[in-house]
């Protein structure tokens, strides 16, 4: 016990001392807490990048936007936070529809194309991940012409799907928004019945496509060009459906201001940064997501966002049918 | 009770009324329902949300939920039956039998712990199918690529092969100490192996074995990573699939709640098998006697052990070196965890420390004061240790946030939250270090005078101290990998290794992952080292 206690207190010394993001050194330019549903592996250069240009320091706690939603709801009145960013438009239109965020203003607003905001400006698009097809073209001659043929029997027993992950879920709201429940669950309930492969989330269901070991998966665009960079070369081919087909349904991580946030100005100095030209051109780089600004580029053999059919709905209702397609998911037994 | 004369090592089990029954002090009991609090925080908040949310099942049919029941409960029978055969045959071979370089092999049978079961998945599904690290090699010597590791098998194989360190952990200590000279006596008189093996061996192991089949069979409801990466349903799954795709979070807590009426059915089926064995052996610090093995007992117990120690750990950490080195190929940078690393061992250390102090009243009030009641604060730590950590740790942001907002975000409420998620794996092993405890030494200290806490510290304290130090090796562990509390309640900032694996991993940046998970096996190998070589006092 004598030897334990001291080396709890140097464990904790120095543990306070690589506090990192959590405790810098206080600069003179003030300081901001970030709710970051995007992961630290993506953002943390970013981050670093704006605390030496505006002289704010950032506090950021990263988890899953889902967790930090949740959280936020809980925390209420009471949160220390001052900016949400979220992976996923759904948990960012919870929030918004909670009430906590204040909408934001028109020069940050007007950065991004309506479309990919919230209608009522209490969030703002950051970036765009795409729902695409990746097939194999050595497994698939050729891609399904659109979803509904993925319940054919061609693909029996041949496509990845991931049903429990947020993507997945985000697409299946969408749907719902677009076609209604009933056409929904009738898609839903022809793939359950097509025999697919589950898996837990997109990432292994590129990695099982490339590979051979299935033909083909519902995914984000963005992890075929992940595993490229990792592994040199893939084989594996992404493809966006046809126009108006839920199966291309554009996602956004959007960022908004809580309206008990304590830190205004840093928190929209902070949102104005992330639609910046500089920081668009980030994105697409290094994490290879579509940047929202015009004339920002497009991700490397990707569709353009122009070109990508668009669903005529608000973003921000996406958190009203979310827990009916988890609902339906379940009722199709692809859970 | 009769005191065992001077050359005895068991005591006889005729004073087991008196001693098991006695009335509880006050000051004891008190202590006793503190360390409970934790884990009563979060069964309280499902049974809270149970009531408002009317109980209802979030669109899912009682049909789903009983194939959800059935599919859970033969992944757990199945994980539970390898993981107490692997444990019990690593820790009986590395304690009680002349193998060679057995510290080695005892510090290899543990070092699996380490591995949370999202890493270990992770590296099945690397290993397997088409593009595998494995599939590679078996290909290249004409063997033809593997499936991929999907379904109940691989599930039931993760859960084993990372897991199974439990039992060896907890049944080590007890083989240690165990009365050799009855063994001895047995087979003097004629008795087979197998035979004193039955009746004098295993019914010292009962309750250690017990213990840790427990812990097994519970980590194996509340399980997500492995489940879920290697495609195989249970409830902890569906679980995650409710609060992943919803914003309402009650459906989730819903169904933790029946998760916990699962894991009480079998926590009193446990107890039922258990009994009310008590066993005291005086442990005199003589060493045991090492069995010898015959040629070829010897090149099968090698064998065993050799294969078991590549699926558990040499197949994980070659796959996580393969992404390394891929990615490094790649010129992808792998980041310093430096920090991480300290941050994940603080945590570890305070969470080990406050579940030893938690365990150590809630064992007395067990084992030397057994009632009704004090079964219930057993069921009840029991029965949190089944639920998924997501739902323990919204179940502490909620109570912090509404109740204790100077605790929310702070190490506090995290620590606090690790107790409640792991008090049994330190209750286990107290209560199977004071079963091993003579109570007449307790009895004749007292009788001479000394105060009810100075015997505690002189004697009871030191011969429990070998069964604490690996309840506390396992709570660390345990707390080292743990992610979805961490990530709800943590400091902001706080980032441990854990958080850092996930990070990386969710973002399919396997090099940088492995990097991590690399260094909290090596980093997580060095305390097991120390606790497994050490030799009883």
């Amino acid at each position: 016990m004598k030897k334990v206690i001291p080396l709890i207190l140097a464990l904790a010394v120095a543990a306070t001392a690589c506090g990192g993001s959590g405790a810098p050194e206080d600069l003179s330019g003030g300081s901001l807490v970030l709710y970051s549903g995007r992961s630290e592996e993506l953002v943390a250069p970013l981050i670093e990048r704006f605390e030496t240009e505006t002289g704010i320091s950032v506090e950021v706690r990263y988890a899953g936007s889902g967790e930090l939603a949740t959280t936020l709801l809980q925390e209420g009145e009471g949160s220390p936070a001052d900016v949400f960013w979220s992976q996923d438009p759904a948990f960012a239109g919870a929030v918004a529809l909670a009430g906590m965020f204040e909408p934001l203003p028109d020069e940050i607003l007007d950065r991004v194309p309506d479309r990919f905001s919230d209608s009522q400006g209490r969030w703002v698009g950051v970036t765009a991940r795409a729902r695409v097809f990746v097939y194999n073209p050595e497994a698939a001659p050729a891609p399904p012409t659109d979803i509904w043929a993925l319940t054919d029997p061609e693909w029996s027993g041949k496509i990845g799907v991931a049903p429990t992950n947020g993507s997945f879920v985000a697409f299946v709201s969408g749907m719902v928004l677009a076609e209604g429940e009933d056409r929904t669950l009738q898609w839903l309930q022809g793939i359950a019945a097509n025999d697919p492969v589950i898996y837990d989330g997109n990432s292994p269901i590129v990695a099982a496509t490339d590979a051979g070991d299935i033909a083909g998966g519902l995914v984000n665009h963005y992890y075929l060009l992940r595993l490229a960079n990792e592994q040199g070369s893939v084989t594996a081919v992404n493809y966006s459906f046809p126009s108006g087909d839920p199966g291309s349904l554009v996602m956004v991580s959007g960022a908004g201001m809580l309206s008990t946030a304590t830190n205004r100005d840093e928190a929209r100095r902070f949102i104005d940064f992330l639609v910046s030209d500089e920081i668009q051109a980030f994105f697409l780089s290094e994490i290879f997501e579509y940047p929202l600004v015009e004339g920002a580029g497009t991700p490397e053999g990707q569709t353009p966002l122009a070109e990508l059919p668009s669903l005529d709905i608000d973003l921000s209702d996406l958190a009203t049918t979310v827990d009916r397609a988890t609902e339906l998911i379940a009722e199709a037994g692809l859970t | 009770m009769a005191v065992a004369p001077a050359g005895g090592r068991l005591a006889p089990p005729s004073g087991r009324m008196a001693v098991g029954h006695r009335k509880t002090p006050r000051s004891l009991a008190f202590l006793g329902l503190l360390a409970i609090v934790p884990s009563v925080v979060p069964i309280a908040l499902l049974v809270v949300v149970g009531v408002e949310s009317g109980a209802t099942t979030a669109g899912i049919p009682i049909r789903r939920l009983l194939e959800l029941a059935i599919s859970t409960g033969a992944l757990t029978l199945a994980t539970t039956i390898a993981a107490t055969a692997i444990g019990t045959t690593t820790a009986w071979l590395t304690t009680r039998t002349a193998l060679p370089a057995r510290k080695m092999w005892a510090t290899l049978s543990t070092i699996p712990l380490v591995i949370p079961s999202y890493v270990g998945a992770l590296t099945l599904l690397g290993a397997s199918g088409n593009g595998g690290a494995l599939s590679r090699i078996t290909d290249a010597i004409g063997l033809g690529t593997l499936p991929s590791f999907r379904g109940f098998w691989a599930a039931w194989a993760a859960l084993t092969l990372w897991n199974y360190p439990f039992v060896h952990l907890l049944v080590a200590p007890v083989l240690r100490r165990s009365a050799v000279v009855l063994e001895e006596a047995a087979r003097g008189l004629g008795a087979s192996r197998g035979r004193m093996f039955a009746t004098i061996v295993l019914p010292q192991l009962r309750p250690a074995l017990s213990a840790a089949a427990l812990l097994i069979a519970l980590y194996t409801l509340s399980d997500f990573g492995a489940v879920s990466l290697l495609g195989y349903e249970t409830f902890t799954k569906a679980i995650y699939a409710q609060f992943r795709g919803r914003i309402d979070v009650s459906p989730a807590l819903f169904l933790s709640a029946v998760l916990v009426v699962l894991a009480l059915v079998i926590i009193v089926a446990e107890r039922r098998i258990r009994g009310r064995a008590i066993l005291h052996s005086r442990h005199t610090g003589e060493p045991t006697r090492p069995i010898p093995l015959s040629r070829r007992a010897k090149v099968l117990a090698l064998g065993f052990l050799t294969l078991v120690t590549l699926a558990a750990l040499g197949l994980p950490a070659s796959v996580l070196g393969y992404w390394v080195w891929r990615g490094a190929s790649q010129g992808i940078p792998i980041a310093g965890v430096g920090a991480e690393t300290v941050r994940a061992g603080l945590a570890g250390f305070l969470a080990a420390g406050a579940t030893i102090a938690a365990a150590l009243p809630l064992a007395f009030i067990t084992i030397r004061h057994r009632s009704r009641w004090s079964g219930w604060l057993e069921n009840i730590a029991w029965s949190t240790y089944s639920l998924p950590h997501l739902a323990v740790g919204l179940a502490f942001l909620v109570v912090a946030i509404r109740f204790v907002p100077v605790t929310y975000q702070t190490l506090v409420i995290l620590v606090a939250a690790y107790v409640a998620m792991f008090l049994p794996q330190g209750l286990g092993a107290a209560q199977t270090a004071l079963r091993h405890v003579q109570p007449a030494l307790e009895e004749a200290s007292r009788g001479l005078g000394v105060s009810p806490i100075a015997t505690f510290r002189k004697i009871t304290f030191p011969l429990m101290s070998p069964g604490l130090a690996a309840g506390a090796a396992i709570v660390f562990l345990s707390v080292m990998k743990e992610l979805p509390a961490t990530l709800l309640l943590r400091p902001t900032g706080f980032e441990t290794l854990a958080v850092r694996i996930w990070s990386a991993a969710s973002e399919s940046l396997y090099a940088r992952a492995s990097a991590a998970a690399l260094v909290l096996l090596a980093v997580s190998s060095v305390p097991l080292y120390v606790l497994v070589t050490r030799e009883p006092q």
